[in-house]
């Protein structure tokens, strides 16, 4: 069964959601990559609230058209860069959804405990069929200071598909098979 | 040189690399859909995967929005201008980036500054080897951050894994950096060995294995055996797509070899998603399409 959740991505409506769970994600995201991360993290101001919101991690192939933007192809990327800087934006600025790929380490899975945020995990790779579930651009803030792949897009995605992998109490489905995998490696090597 | 045929073939050399995932990593993937239980995100996640190359096909878009690096091969004939390929292939490069089948993925080291062509120096990569034919075979291979980050190399003996310098220590090493990766390269992803070689041979050659069909089986007997065993073993870590579990956790396994110094011995993995970006043409000295390949 997928759940299906909507912006904004209250409290509420994120604690709701177990590790394994499959998603279908409406509403307002917006991308974020390294430098974004950085700066929000050493305290630049959003230019967006961010509050009950959700943070994609993904660099998008974007292209103009007309006086607008049109998303070609948007899948995630590895969220475990972030890891040192996630704390601090989901406390400090509410972030309650976060989507990319790989999990978050164990400062991010505190902070998600703690504050009531959920990590999903999106089909790495898959960024045509994930760009298709992209309705529009609404806009784009540090294009010009970061670049397209860097900046931060604020999209309107109907169903975007993901699972969620790390919830807010504290699990991380990462973890577990990190765990499980390594017993069947042992083997292997034992074998 | 006719430049206008040339450049037009390479954009679209580009264009199916980038947006048209091979018939024999599609074929896998399928195989792989039957073996994992429905309903289960494993089987969920291959379907996508499929969709998304069904969609990119379609309609023309990247199939991963990291495009990667572009590593080209060409093997040209005797007394072939090897310099103005390279410099139709960058402008090729250019406007396939105008033209959104790449990403501007290139990023100077030192400024953090934005190549927006997608050309600078040793990028795009390209390697020019002498053959006897009368056409050039162009390969490209496109591969992206996140599986290239995975990639591991070892130094045999180690002592941790238990791996010492025979084929028995290689298959560890594989196991490993498997297991390391994790879904972070996009698994389900096809393994390139090398076995010998330096630090950067290695690699090089661990990677030239995914010019290899995925059918395709090593001449060397015992490389072909190991490549089996090793396909069976990481089935059994059940890593599965994205790894979040499931019985795929790898679309193949590639090994080559190169001579080595009798003080080193080196084993190189590299990693490549399962969106994984190999095409190939030949294309004839004016530049016309003689047929495309994989």
């Amino acid at each position: 069964m997928i759940k299906r959740i909507e912006y904004p991505f209250t409290e509420e409506k994120v604690r709701a959601l177990r590790v394994g769970d499959a998603v279908a994600l409406s509403g307002r995201i917006f991308t974020g990559r390294d430098r974004l991360h950085q700066e929000l993290a050493d305290g630049t101001a959003s230019p967006v609230g961010l509050r009950d919101g959700a943070m994609y991690h993904c660099g998008p192939v974007v292209m103009k058209e007309g006086d607008g933007w049109v998303v070609r192809a948007a899948g995630p990327t590895t969220s475990m860069r972030q890891d040192p800087f996630m704390p601090r934006i989901i406390t400090n600025l509410g972030v309650r959804v976060i989507i990319g790929k790989g999990g978050m380490g164990e400062a991010t899975r505190a902070a998600c405990r703690e504050n009531g945020c959920v990590y999903l995990q999106a089909v790495g790779g898959a960024a045509a069929l994930l760009a298709a579930s992209i309705e529009r651009v609404e806009g784009v803030h540090f294009l010009q200071e970061f670049g397209p792949t860097e900046a931060m897009w604020e999209l309107v995605v109907r169903d975007f598909s993901a699972v969620v992998t790390m919830d807010t109490r504290g699990r991380s489905l990462h973890r577990t098979i990190e765990r499980n995998t390594r017993k069947n490696l042992k083997m292997l090597l034992e074998g | 040189m006719k430049k206008a045929h040339w450049e037009k073939n390479l954009v679209e050399l580009i264009r199916r690399t980038s947006t048209d995932l091979p018939a024999d990593v599609e074929n896998v993937i399928r195989r792989a859909l039957g073996r994992e239980k429905k309903d289960s995100t494993a089987h969920n996640f291959l379907s996508m995967m499929l969709k998304n190359a069904a969609m990119a096909r379609r309609e023309s878009v990247p199939l991963c929005q990291d495009t990667g690096t572009l590593s080209f091969r060409f093997t040209v004939p005797t007394g072939f201008d090897t310099n103005g390929l390279a410099s139709l292939t960058r402008s090729a490069v250019a406007k396939a980036t105008r033209l959104g089948y790449l990403r501007q993925n290139t990023v100077d080291s030192v400024s953090g500054e934005l190549y927006v062509t997608n050309v600078a120096p040793a990028a795009p990569l390209m390697t020019f080897l002498q053959g006897a034919r009368k056409t050039v075979d162009a390969r490209l291979i496109m591969k992206g951050g996140g599986c290239e980050n995975v990639g591991q190399q070892y130094s045999l003996p180690d002592v941790t894994l238990g791996a010492s310098r025979d084929l028995e220590g290689v298959r560890r090493c594989v196991l490993d950096a498997v297991w390391k990766a994790q879904g972070r390269g996009c698994a389900p992803g096809v393994l390139g060995v090398c076995i010998g070689g330096d630090r950067a041979t290695g690699y090089a050659h661990a990677k030239e294995q995914f010019l290899r069909k995925l059918g395709d089986r090593s001449e060397v007997k015992v490389l072909a055996r190991l490549e089996d065993r090793l396909t069976r073993d990481i089935r059994k870590m059940e890593i599965g797509p994205m790894g979040l579990g499931g019985k795929t956790s790898s679309l193949g396994v590639k090994v080559g070899t190169l001579s080595r110094l009798p003080a080193s011995f080196f084993v190189s993995v590299s990693y490549m998603c399962w969106a994984f970006r190999r095409r190939g043409v030949l294309l004839g000295p004016e530049g016309g399409v003689h047929r495309w390949v994989y």
